[in-house]
């Protein structure tokens, strides 16, 4: 209500309360990043176990649950947040909004991925990680073959994937119905276009995990009978469940991870994007391609010729679109003035890493050859190349790229370099090789292999290359914390899109007046008409914003505490924890609560200056 | 031409490492039809793939290297919008790549799922447990464990099952992998030109053994498989020396609950190998070389020597026992 109000509160407060997109942005980069770094010291300990034939290093057992714990972690832990990290901060200023439909809801959607990702870790300390891999196939998910970890898992995941659906909701709304005047659709900017697509995915996709979620929570905890076969179930409706949502999961990363390429690449090749409609019909073809080719990781399962010659053929169409996509990406960078930042020689590294994990995926989609590809390390090397290549390349494209936006510093381009330069060499020197091991008879998954089946030469180059990511790693981290004083220009790249018109650091209220859009690249296009500012539609006036609230951390604690109780059975706790949950839901909905007004003399006018 | 050129280093690596690898368990050296199916698939779509790239990186190095910012060059590109041939280009090319891959993979696939019996062709039930392997021969009555038997050139139609958790049968030198699920029948054929053994793995994740659950498919001349076969289905031979007569007794009282022996034992609850043929195997549990001395390390410590297995050990054997079953064991042939 008053304005005393948001700026008398301490630090901490501030930012467990926090509804402004920017810092649940930073929380998101910093959580997301917190785990990547999880994911990476358990993806270490697994090259390091399998560095030489039957090692001990780690148990069997050990390593199941390395293998499952690196798989969801990297993707629902790190890989997705890191990118909702850099949605949240960056859509709204993107399409000239104020702040998200939803900040409400953008909170919670937050502190349910944070809270999610706690609870599946917590399993490392209790009682065992889940050890069926990351897709969890039944039955070995069961409750007849997996202990506790998997309740964790199940529980982790649906937690932490109702966060992912309410941040995906939030991200369509404010895109369809907060764009800046004259922002038209066709005038969106890629990578707000690649979120779009991405939030459309998560909106279907999700529900499907949490379908499957649920009926293995009840199977698990209630003796429901889905997937046992003796009680009728079938195990095979569990694979179609995960991979409807887990084939679109893809696509929700590397699409928006498309979004930054395509920004980075036409900044640093000061180009417009070549193609631009024929970017975003690809966008949406791929994104609908993406939801129609499920079964292709199932070739395998025995569901028949027929259907796995369509599902062959319609994996294979996703080429096309994709193809489209990168030949447009090189003929932006034809004629224009490419500049070698560490930005964007991630972008260009992207190019040929990820043609190498598509065109491997065109071959796994040859449903007669899978059955040999299927299951082994040929699979673990494209998918590695899609997901480091494509989004893993993207993440660290728009860490420099928005770094100086977002923290306010620039990062030192000459440890960039050396960390893009050893990331890229120990990258293609872990993955490479693994394609011929799988072809060599090696499977993924397995905890070891013996010795004199000829796989120990390669196994050992991977994992060198694995130390060498690990290295660049580090060396990004010493980065940062030499850059931390290295103050940042508010437009230090000649950028084209809107979020480099607003001061660095950005204001709370993200541009003191709405801009007016008259092109695609509005910045840009105002630069080259000589114009020192955007249009702007709006006189100065008060702004009004929404309250902070801390009831979304709330909510989330209340779940989280009522997973315990399921996963213990010891249901007290897990109606205690339902109900804080819902009381919170009851306070959101009776207390009132109009947000307050900026006035307009708090307001620095004019700050958005080309 | 030129492309074709380039293609020759590429091959060639390809080729090189398709001599690494041991033989009979990659599937770069096949030994089968099928596998030569799949593997001429996988060179048809990789040669297409490699053309791609060829096309993409020469564009690719061509532009970083003529485009790249120059020092002292401040000139702003022209902004261009698209190109509606070159985008025409680009999106029908891909289809016509796709269409030749595309094509042969739907017969195959097709070929590969025909499993009507020919003349001579057997069927094999294969049932996955964590983490063994057991091979039913319903027309010649025989239940074998761990080594699959098959008559060269002859196909062998094979019906795929599991007890527990699915497990994925893969023989790479004769064939890609079919999966064994729980509660349905999956089938798929496999066909072995020469005789000789082929190494086969569990490619689906299935437990903490998962990474031992080896087995070897032994390919043999028909009339030899028919004499396995018959054998097989014959009460175990009798000991020849007293040590092994002693083994035996040490097995009737050890191990016969579990595992059978010339049809006798075995409980299909509990689980375990047919151990008819023992002798004869290459290796111990799918993964140790078979000698006396794996074989007691295996006997007195399963459980730490394949992790999640369900074997007891049987450490508290004295030593005069363990020696008599190991013999006894040893002497469990078919063949001879």
């Amino acid at each position: 209500m008053s304005n005393s109000q948001a700026y008398s509160k301490s630090v901490l407060w501030d930012w467990l309360t926090t509804v402004d997109h920017k810092k649940i942005g930073i929380m998101y980069l910093v959580a997301g990043a917190f785990f990547f770094v999880l994911g990476g010291l358990e993806a270490m300990l697994i090259r390091i176990q399998l560095m030489f034939p039957e090692s001990n290093f780690v148990s069997a057992q050990a390593f199941n649950e390395l293998i499952t714990m690196h798989g969801t972690t990297m993707i629902f832990l790190a890989a997705m947040p890191l990118l909702f990290g850099f949605m949240n901060f960056i859509v709204p200023l993107q399409i000239g909004a104020r702040d998200v439909a939803f900040p409400f809801l953008n909170s919670l959607g937050f502190w349910l991925f944070l809270s999610g990702g706690i609870l599946l870790n917590l399993s490392w300390f209790f009682g065992g990680a889940p050890d069926a891999g990351w897709t969890a196939y039944v039955p070995l998910s069961s409750a007849a073959y997996a202990s506790t970890g998997l309740d964790y898992y199940v529980l982790g995941l649906q937690i932490s994937g109702a966060g992912t659906l309410i941040g995906g909701i939030n991200f369509l709304v404010t895109i369809i119905t907060m764009r800046a005047p004259g922002m038209t659709m066709m005038k969106m900017p890629l990578f707000t276009w690649s979120t779009f697509v991405a939030s459309a995915l998560i909106l279907f996709a999700f529900p499907a995990l949490t379908v499957g979620l649920f009926l293995l929570m009840f199977e698990r905890l209630f003796g429901a009978n889905y997937f046992i076969v003796e009680a009728g179930g079938n195990v095979v409706i569990w694979q179609h469940l995960f991979w409807i949502f887990g084939h679109p999961e893809v696509y929700i990363l590397v699409l928006p991870a498309f979004g930054i390429f395509s920004e980075v690449l036409s900044t640093f090749s000061k180009k417009r994007l070549f193609g631009y409609s024929a970017m975003v019909f690809a966008t949406l073809i791929i994104g609908f391609l993406g939801f129609m080719v499920w079964a292709h990781h199932m070739f395998t399962v025995g569901m028949g010729p027929v259907a796995n010659a369509i599902f062959a053929v319609a994996t294979m169409a996703i080429a096309v679109p994709t193809g489209i996509k990168i030949f447009n990406w090189l003929l932006t960078l034809w004629g224009g003035r490419i500049s070698f930042t560490t930005a964007n020689m991630f972008a260009l590294g992207f190019i040929p890493s990820f043609v190498l994990g598509g065109v491997t995926g065109v071959m796994l989609a040859t449903s007669a050859a899978n059955y040999q590809f299927h299951d082994t390390y040929f699979v673990v090397a494209h998918f590695h190349y899609v997901i480091i290549g494509g989004v893993v390349f993207g993440l660290f494209s728009g860490t420099f790229y928005w770094w100086p936006k977002i923290f306010g510093t620039m990062l030192n381009e000459t440890l960039g370099k050396w960390f893009f330069w050893l990331f890229f060499i120990g990258f293609h020197l872990t993955f490479f090789v693994q394609h011929f091991l799988g072809l060599m008879g090696m499977p993924r998954r397995v905890a070891s292999y013996l010795d004199g089946q000829g796989l120990n030469d390669l196994n050992f180059i991977s994992t060198i290359g694995a130390f060498f990511m690990a290295v660049a790693f580090i060396i990004l981290l010493a980065n940062i914390f030499v850059s931390r004083n290295n103050k940042a220009v508010s437009d230090p790249w000649d950028g084209r899109t809107l979020e480099w018109a607003t001061s660095t650091p950005v204001k709370e209220y993200n541009f003191a007046q709405t801009p007016v859009v008259r092109e695609i690249d509005a910045l840009w296009y105002e630069k080259m008409k000589g114009n020192k500012k955007l249009p702007v539609a709006e006189p100065l006036g008060e702004i009004h914003m929404p309250n902070g609230s801390i009831l979304p951390l709330i909510m989330s604690i209340g779940l989280f505490i009522a997973s315990f109780g399921f996963i213990y059975h010891t249901y007290v706790v897990s109606i205690i924890g339902l109900g804080i949950t819902l009381g919170c839901m009851i306070i959101r909905s009776v207390k009132e609560d109009h947000g307050y007004h900026i006035p307009v003399d708090q307001i620095e006018p004019d700050k958005e200056v080309v | 031409m030129k492309q074709l050129g380039r293609l020759l280093p590429l091959t060639a690596i390809i080729l090189l490492l398709a001599g690494c690898g041991e033989v009979n368990l990659t599937a770069l050296d096949p030994q089968g039809p099928i596998a030569e199916m799949q593997l001429s698939l996988i060179k048809l779509s990789l040669y297409i793939m490699i053309i791609v790239i060829v096309i993409v990186f020469a564009i690719f190095a061509f532009v970083l290297w003529r485009f790249r910012d120059k020092p002292g060059d401040k000139h702003i590109p022209k902004q261009v919008e698209g190109n509606h041939t070159l985008e025409i280009i680009w999106t029908t090319v891909p289809i016509i790549l796709l269409l030749i891959i595309a094509i042969p993979n739907v017969m195959d696939t097709f070929t590969l799922a025909n499993v009507d019996a020919e003349e001579n062709s057997i069927t094999v039930k294969v049932t996955g447990h964590q983490f063994w392997w057991e091979f039913e021969y319903p027309d010649h009555d025989v239940v074998a464990g761990q080594d699959m038997y098959i008559p060269t050139n002859t196909k062998v139609i094979v019906h795929l099952e599991a007890s527990d958790v699915m497990h994925s049968f893969w023989v790479p030198a004769l064939a890609g992998k079919q999966d064994n699920v729980p509660g349905i029948t999956n089938e798929m054929w496999i066909k072995a030109v020469n005789p000789g053994v082929y190494k086969g793995k569990c490619t689906e994740l299935c437990g903490e053994g998962h990474w031992l659950m080896d087995f070897k498919v032994v390919a043999v001349e028909p009339d030899v498989f028919e004499a396995w076969a018959q054998n097989m289905a014959q009460p175990a031979k009798d000991p020849v020396t007293a040590q092994a007569e002693a083994g035996r007794d040490v097995f009737q009282a050890s191990c016969i609950g579990c595992h059978a022996v010339g049809g006798v034992g075995g409980n299909p609850a509990v689980g375990g190998p047919d151990l008819t043929n023992f002798g004869e195997r290459t290796v111990i549990a799918g993964f140790l070389e078979f000698n006396e001395e794996n074989l007691e390390k295996w006997l007195r410590y399963p459980e730490t020597t394949k992790p999640g297995n369900k074997m007891p050990g049987f450490n508290h054997l004295n030593d005069e026992d363990m020696k008599a079953l190991i013999e006894y064991m040893k002497g469990l042939k078919v063949l001879d």
